[in-house]
């Protein structure tokens, strides 16, 4: 039976949730090994048994968090000389991507980034030019190599006793970059942009003020996006930038508020399945994506629907 | 230093894209821009010359030469002329026939071999095309030349031979350094790209700028192109529109209206 390898993804010692996904992409081509290369490995691996996974590689001796990218990519490249998989699967982060893009170099293998279904043959489902097109591709050389998107796919949840090895790589310089200071980002109580379900995200129409689009996120368990407008004004980190040089986000349920919809902010959501736009003015672009827009004050609009679905919740 | 800076003429990004029949973006029917991406990391080079510079300015008496490297059509010759216009001392083109429908292999294959034939000892590079928006290729570069790799750098600075970036990733705020050789991408938030200027723009008539074909850099046609990509689309559709949504005026409503069409989607 065929094997495919995914990446275990995580951040400060949590599993992230594209890694069950991963996991679930790979069942539909064959048995799963999942790979960690970190060094919180001890805490990570018991949060695998929730996954489909068969199996778990641990990559030791390198310290991959110090190196960043080009020592993971080494040390996956050695697993996959070693155990030939039909393919690898990464979460499609900048991290992942980097990833993927120096282990195909490394392995002489064709790569795809940014899928978001992939089906038993390997044959890939990717949404370009703004989810304008729907593009169907597969790699035709070496080993294929795809990142995805995160929440693509329902993952699949349950237990399973993988079974573990430690695999000891070298660390060969490949990457002479070293991280030499790092403040940890704030975790806030909200769910990771990446991996909502529901976001709402407040842009230069909150004026600052992002009290209306918290509180309706709350209300929803949604996390909290903001446009370039917002971030640029200090009014919200930048890490919770959605759009092209933010994060490109595909939750079930997109809410903008105050968000004008330029092509650079769309580039970021427009793959989400339902949207929704607040906006005072009647010609915002953001409305010619929206499945449901209102024109009007977000002051007035976001505290009425976060009433009714408090309501709701009873 | 010697700096070479990647930039990409892409379709401009407002413009409507569309997949030709061989499974290509169709790029003869859209307008062509730089990259908008790729100017901040022209405008990383020149302020990083300007600030080791004698003179405090880029070009020559500066000790430092920037060079902007780009692969692509001969059209790709007016983004390299709006960064030599923008400061920059001289352009490379890597142009073929036999480059058309190269994958993010093979593009950074063609500019890893311009890179190590000019003895560059920093590479500057966007974080992302905004056509293909792959993000790939600085990676693939640091790769194929062994050079360090300090990608989505919100700052740059040089010390000596050492380059300092800090970054914001998933883990945080990093700060990251290493020797030279290295590739450095920038995101948008790092500087304000500048205009050309009248005088930079005359200047940069006279800048050299090269063409090359692909035996000039010594790479095999075969090694590169449609026929030598290592992935291939099957098929492309253009996804139906979304229907035209609801849209309603808030008279006091607005928000129990939306409410209803959450719950009417059972998203609540
Ligand atoms: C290289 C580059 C990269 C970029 N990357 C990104 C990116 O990743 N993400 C991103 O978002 N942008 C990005 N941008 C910026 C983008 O072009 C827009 O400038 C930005 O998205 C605008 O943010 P906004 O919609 O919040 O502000 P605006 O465009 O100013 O829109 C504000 C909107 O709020 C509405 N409004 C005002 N008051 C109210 C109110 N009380 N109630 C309801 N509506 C109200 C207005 O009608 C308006 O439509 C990028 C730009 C460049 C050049
Ligand atoms: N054909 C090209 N010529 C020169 N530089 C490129 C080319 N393609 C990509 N790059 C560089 O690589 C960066 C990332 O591109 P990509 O990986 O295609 O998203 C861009 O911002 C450019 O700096």
């Amino acid at each position: 039976m065929s094997e495919v390898i995914i990446l275990v993804d995580s951040v400060a010692g949590k599993v992230s949730k594209a890694t069950a996904e991963l996991a679930t992409f790979g069942k539909k081509v064959g048995s799963v090994t999942a790979v960690i290369c970190s060094s919180d490995s001890a805490a990570l691996l018991p949060q695998l048994s929730t996954m489909a996974i068969d199996k778990v590689i641990t990559c030791t001796g390198v310290d991959f968090e110090k190196h960043s990218t080009g020592a993971t990519a080494a040390a996956l490249a050695e697993v996959v000389n070693s155990i030939k998989p039909s393919a690898v699967l990464i979460a499609s982060t900048a991290r992942g991507k980097e990833i993927a893009g120096r282990l195909a170099v490394r392995c002489e293998s064709g790569i795809i980034t940014d899928a978001i279904d992939l089906d038993a043959d390997l044959i890939t489902t990717q949404s370009v030019f703004g989810g304008s097109t729907t593009v169907h591709s597969s790699v035709t050389h070496g080993t294929p190599i795809i990142t995805i998107r995160g929440n693509s796919i329902e993952a699949i949840v349950g237990s399973s006793t993988p079974t573990h090895e430690d695999f000891p790589v070298s660390y060969d310089g490949a990457d002479k970059a070293v991280v030499s200071s790092l403040a940890p980002a704030v975790k806030g109580g909200r769910p990771e942009l990446t991996e909502a379900s529901i976001i709402v995200s407040g842009g230069k129409g909150t004026d600052g003020n992002f009290a209306p689009v918290e509180s309706l996120a709350d209300a929803l368990g949604a996390a909290v996006g903001a446009s370039r407008a917002a971030t640029d004004a200090g009014w919200y980190p930048h890490s919770f930038q959605v759009g092209q040089t933010g994060k490109t986000v595909s939750p079930q349920l997109y809410i903008a508020a105050g968000i004008s919809g330029a092509i650079q902010h769309r580039a970021g959501m427009q793959t989400s399945k339902t949207i929704v736009a607040v906006n005072k003015d009647a010609d915002a672009p953001i409305f010619d994506v929206a499945d449901f827009g209102v024109i009007g004050d977000l002051f007035a609009v976001l505290p009425q629907v976060t009433e009714a679905v408090t309501a709701k919740k009873g | 230093m010697k700096i070479a800076v990647c930039i990409k003429q892409v379709p401009d990004s407002w413009a409507q894209k569309t997949m030709g029949s061989d499974g290509r973006l169709d790029r003869a029917s859209v307008d062509a821009v730089l990259n908008d991406l790729d100017e901040y990391a022209i405008e990383s080079a020149l302020k990083l010359v300007e600030a080791n510079s004698p003179t405090g300015e880029a070009g020559e008496g500066s000790g430092h030469s920037i060079t902007v490297i780009s692969m692509g059509p001969e059209r790709a010759t007016e983004a390299l002329r709006k960064a030599l216009s923008m400061g920059v001392d001289d352009a490379i083109l890597i142009s073929d026939e036999a480059l058309a429908g190269s994958d993010a292999l093979a593009t950074s294959k063609v500019l890893a071999t311009a890179i190590t034939a000019g003895g560059f000892d920093l590479v500057i590079c966007g974080t992302e095309s905004t056509d293909a928006r792959m993000s790939v290729v600085p990676a693939m570069l640091a790769e194929r030349l062994s050079f360090a790799q300090l990608t989505f750098a919100a700052s740059i600075s040089l010390e000596g031979s050492t380059v300092k970036i800090s970054r914001q990733t998933e883990f945080g705020v990093e700060e990251m350094s290493a020797q030279l050789p290295a590739v450095v991408s920038v995101v948008e938030k790092i500087n304000e790209p500048r205009y050309p200027s009248f005088k930079g723009i005359m200047a940069s008539k006279k800048k050299p700028l090269v063409i090359k074909s692909l035996a000039e850099v010594d790479i095999a046609a075969a090694d590169v192109g449609s026929s030598a990509a290592w992935s291939c689309v099957k098929d492309s559709l253009p996804r139906p529109p979304r229907g035209a949504g609801i849209k309603v005026t808030d008279n006091g409503d607005g928000g129990s209206q939306l409410a209803a069409f959450l719950a009417e989607r059972k998203l609540i």
